[in-house]
This record gives structure tokens, C-alpha cells and sequence, in this order.
């Protein structure tokens, strides 16, 4: 029998296998093709204090081994997350939800945290400061030390339950981005959000996007995922929620090596609805045939061969 | 909605770039004309959504056009090869607002005549009449004509060339249809590329009128929020409150 529980923070996961934000909504889809308490914990759709249409259409866009999207935190505002998603999605999944939150000031983001915090419901906040697609005066906040450091420390003080933020991989050293959030109380880090990047199309010779640039997510990623969850377990202590390209069990086991204590499934649930169930159920038998009886225990074990060699 | 292996039983080609699939599998699901399928494509990351020509309990009738590499893909295939779908998607036509033996016009441009063909069977079978309007840019291009005839259908086509049929296009065969006095008792189904269906729009079709949209999609089932329109009800995912839209919802 292979222990695949999980600690965030304080907070038990049955097992590592969380919908990344963004690719789940609030799991009302999914549950009418299985039950949600498979997974160790549900990340759900962006909030912002306002409800928000987001970007014009098309904010889809097919890449190799991935997919382009500008959605732009579309969501319905925090007073109906509160009154009717989160009530629904805790009467149908037991385990932890975490709320993922936006903003576009540091006063904004404590808002939000603060009320969402306040409910019963959640467990964890992810807070978004690396959404490629909505624009605070041209910058996200996780894109330099500072403004990462703005936000944490707008939000750390607003609530007791854990605080992760949720890091852009566009930065040029993500390990100073992780030390930043660490130093100003973040309970833990969830890496990575998408990478910027846009497509063209050739027959009408202007961008794919409405947005004309979006986020990269799917399989295209995992490798920078990988190196970016890698980098920051070096350089903090508190867990790190890995995010960017799995779509297996194997890319699981592989992020939780990396340094990951949990792992976000984002795009393959867009592609295969089942994907994080598939992923979850997987985990054991692989574990078996990896030979780890704790699935706790390889948390950065990919790191001990520098000690070894 | 549920993923399943659906197994090619033909695969013709209708009119240049397009063809017809027909598939054999479960589509107990299915519910109503107008709803989609999202079919994988080996080595392409999105899903392609396609909307059901036809079905019966057993089997599906796709009608799709070559636009890009995963219809190029899917104009391959070949009997017995194995699809991986996900079905029924979005909403569909609702017959129920024709009223009782009253008579629906079904506009149809190009590919988006596709889901017009159950939607004129269902409304058949119900007692409605039937113009099927079909929309090419030239003789050669014109497909299921026949079909549509064959179940009962008054069929108009126009051209853009003019060499079968109206000359012009589809929304001038639905306003000659409505000049000659019957306007205010049809029901308007349209399907078709934007520019033609805000055209039907401009031309007074403002109410009893259903549009089936179009778009770039993510998932195709409601979750990854990629094909939102706005509505007067609010903000609708395409692809899960629609593909079909009341006109009068729609924010033009």
C-alpha cells in the first residue's frame, strides 16, 4: 500500500494531484464525469474583487505540443464565488480548495484575500501575480522581486490560513522571485503560470490572438517547469506546489522530484477531462514500480544525486 | 458529456475540401441537432469541434470542411480507423419555439449547412415545414442539396457566381423567400460564417430567429472559459450555453 497523502503548509492532501486554476472552473463540468474526490485538492478559477468578461475572442490558440490562451481572468467577481461557487463546489469535493485570487493593486489583492480567507470553504490562497494576460500599467506583479514582494506582504497580514503565491515564469531568475516571497512570510510557492508567447496567422498576416500575445501551457512547458521547480527548491524552504505540462502520472512523480510537494494538472484537462483523475488513479501502481512506498519522501529527491556523485 | 472511441465507417468527399464522415458508436447522449462533437487528431494538442450532421442511436454523420492540419488529418481517414471524441457538447436548436405547423427557414452558408440537416429531420418529423436556404460560392461547392430534398425539404440555393441557382448569396434566397408575402410566420435557423449571420440580422431577422456560432474553442465543454460571448444575460461560454443563440440574446 503506497502513502500518497501530502502536507501544504499544514494542510493533508490525500494525494499530490491538483487541477491547475484556470483549466477546472469551479469543477461543476467534471463532476458530471466523476467524482471530485479523487483529487487530493482543487485550485479554482481566478478571482477578482469585479466580475470580468475578460479578452475578445479568438483567446484560443493551438501551438506545438500546447496551446496559446488570453482568456484574462474572466470570472464572476468574488461576491458570487462566495454566495454560489464555493458553496457548491464544498457540498460536492471533502478535500482542500484553494482559492486562486487576482487583483490589480496590492489593496485589491488583500481584499480579496481577506475574504476569501474568511470562508469556511477554503483551505489554501494561491495568489496570482503572473497572469500574462491582464495588464497593471504594463507589468504583472510577480514580474520583479519587488512587486512580488508588495503583494505578498499586502496579503500576508490579512489572514492566518496559508498563503502561496503563484510565480510567472517570464522573469529572468525566478530563485530571487522565490527568496522575495519566502522573506515576507509566504507560506509556500506555486510554480509555474504560463509563459508569454503569441502565434501568427499567415493567410491573414496578423496575430492569432484578439490579445495578439497569450500563455503558453501543455507539455510544451513541462521541461521549463521542471527547471524553474528545481531552481526554487534550492532557493526557499516552504513547499512548492509544481505547475507547467503534466499530463501523467510519470510527469508527476517527475515535478515532485523536481522539488514539488503537490502538482498542478492544467492543459491536459482541457484535452482529456478525465486527465487528473487518470493522473491521481495512476499514482499508485507507478509508485509500486518505482519502489516509493511514501510518495511524501521524494519531494526534491532528484536533488541528492549532486550529494551522491 | 462523455469521451469515447467512435470507428470510421466511410469517408467521402462531398465538394472540393469537404467530405463527409460517418461514424459508428454510441451516441445515446445526443440530444439535440446543433450540438457538437470534439474530435482529438494524433499530434495536435486541441481537440477539433465538429457539429453532428446526423445521428442515430448508433452512429453520427459529420460533415467537415479542410481549414487547417487537423481537418486535413480527419479528410484521411479511412474505415475501421478509431476517433477519440467527446460528446454531446453545447445546447443545440430548439424545434419547440417554431410554432405548430408553421414554417422554418434553415440558413445554411458553406460547412454551416452541416447541423442544418437533423435540425430540418426534427422539424419534419414534428409537423414544421422546411426551407432548407444553402449558401455556395459556385456550382462546383454545392453538397447535400439532394439530401436536404430527399427528407422533404424545399431547397433555394444561391452562388456567389451565380452558376447554380440565386446569384448572391445565402441571405438574398431567405429574403426573396420572405418577400413574397409569408414573412412574419417562418422561423429563422442560421449557421454560417459571422459576416453572414449579422447580415440576416441587419435584414430584420431580430426575433424567432436561432444562430449557431462559430469560434476558436479551448475545450469545447465549459471549462477553460476560451470562447465567452457577451449576452444580454451575461457572459456565455459558446461552446457550453450555445453553440445556438437566440438573435435577441446575442449583443450585436
Amino acid at each position: 500500500m503506497v502513502a500518497l497523502s501530502v502536507n501544504l503548509a499544514g494542510v493533508k492532501l490525500k494525494n499530490p494531484v491538483v487541477p491547475a486554476s484556470g483549466t477546472f472552473g469551479f469543477g461543476r463540468e467534471f463532476s458530471e464525469l466523476y467524482d471530485l474526490n479523487v483529487l487530493g485538492a482543487i485550485s479554482v478559477k481566478g478571482i477578482t474583487r469585479e466580475p470580468r468578461i475578460g479578452n475578445p475572442l479568438p483567446r484560443i490558440a493551438e501551438t506545438p505540443s500546447g496551446m496559446l490562451n488570453a482568456v484574462g481572468l474572466e470570472n464572476r467577481g468574488i461576491d458570487a464565488v462566495l454566495s454560489e461557487e464555493l458553496p457548491w463546489l464544498r457540498a460536492h469535493f471533502d478535500g482542500p480548495i484553494i482559492a486562486n485570487v487576482g487583483g490589480f493593486s496590492p489593496e485589491e489583492y488583500a481584499s480579496n484575500c481577506e475574504r476569501l480567507a474568511a470562508s469556511a470553504a477554503v483551505s489554501i490562497l494561491e495568489v496570482n501575480i503572473s497572469c500574462p494576460n491582464v495588464h497593471c500599467g504594463g507589468r504583472n506583479f510577480g514580474s520583479s522581486p519587488e512587486s512580488a514582494t508588495a503583494i505578498t506582504k499586502a496579503v500576508r497580514g490579512v489572514t492566518g490560513k496559508p498563503v502561496f503565491m503563484k510565480l510567472s515564469p517570464n522573469v529572468a531568475d525566478i530563485a530571487e522571485v522565490a527568496r522575495a516571497c519566502e522573506g515576507e512570510g509566504a507560506d509556500g510557492l506555486c510554480l509555474i503560470n504560463t509563459l508569454v508567447g503569441m502565434r501568427i496567422d499567415i493567410a491573414r498576416r496578423k496575430p492569432v490572438l484578439a490579445n495578439v500575445t497569450g500563455g503558453l501551457s501543455g507539455p510544451a512547458i513541462l521541461p521549463v517547469a521542471l527547471r524553474m521547480v528545481w531552481a526554487a527548491y534550492e532557493a526557499v524552504k516552504i513547499p512548492i506546489i509544481g505547475c507547467g505540462g503534466v499530463a501523467s502520472a510519470e510527469d508527476a512523480i517527475e515535478m515532485m522530484m523536481a522539488g514539488a510537494t503537490a502538482v498542478e494538472v492544467g492543459a491536459a484537462n482541457l484535452i482529456d477531462p478525465m486527465a487528473s483523475r487518470r493522473i491521481a488513479e495512476s499514482l499508485p501502481a507507478l509508485c509500486e514500480r518505482l519502489g516509493i512506498a511514501d510518495i511524501a519522501g521524494i519531494v526534491g529527491a532528484a536533488h541528492d544525486f549532486q550529494r551522491t556523485k | 458529456m462523455r469521451g469515447a472511441f467512435f470507428t470510421v465507417e466511410s469517408n467521402r468527399a462531398l465538394a472540393p475540401g469537404v467530405f463527409e464522415l460517418v461514424l459508428a458508436g454510441d451516441c445515446s447522449a445526443v440530444q439535440r441537432p446543433g450540438q457538437f462533437v470534439n474530435v482529438a487528431v494524433p499530434g495536435l494538442f486541441l481537440r477539433r469541434p465538429i457539429s453532428i450532421c446526423d445521428w442515430t442511436a448508433g452512429s453520427m454523420t459529420l460533415l467537415v470542411r479542410t481549414v487547417g492540419r487537423g481537418t486535413a488529418w480527419l479528410e484521411k481517414v479511412v474505415r475501421g480507423e478509431k476517433l477519440d471524441v467527446l460528446l454531446p457538447l453545447g445546447n443545440g436548436f430548439d424545434i419547440s419555439a417554431v410554432p405548430d405547423g408553421g414554417t422554418a427557414i434553415l440558413a445554411g452558408g458553406g460547412i454551416g449547412i452541416a447541423p442544418l440537416y437533423a435540425l430540418a429531420k426534427a422539424l419534419l418529423a414534428s409537423g414544421r415545414r422546411c426551407v432548407a436556404a444553402l449558401g455556395f460560392r459556385c456550382a462546383s461547392d454545392v453538397f447535400y442539396a439532394d439530401e436536404f430534398a430527399a427528407i422533404g425539404c424545399e431547397v433555394a440555393i444561391a452562388t456567389e457566381d451565380g452558376s447554380r441557382g440565386q446569384r448572391g448569396y445565402v441571405t438574398d434566397v431567405v429574403s426573396a423567400y420572405c418577400t413574397h408575402g409569408r414573412r412574419g410566420t417562418e422561423y429563422l435557423f442560421a449557421c454560417g460564417p459571422e459576416p453572414m449571420l449579422k447580415a440576416l440580422a441587419a435584414n430584420g431577422w431580430t426575433s424567432s430567429t436561432q444562430f449557431s456560432l462559430e469560434t476558436r474553442m479551448g475545450c469545447g465543454f465549459g471549462a477553460c472559459m476560451g470562447c465567452t460571448t457577451e449576452t444580454t444575460h451575461g457572459p456565455a461560454r459558446i461552446c457550453h450555453e450555445g453553440p445556438v443563440f437566440r438573435v435577441e440574446d446575442l449583443k450585436w
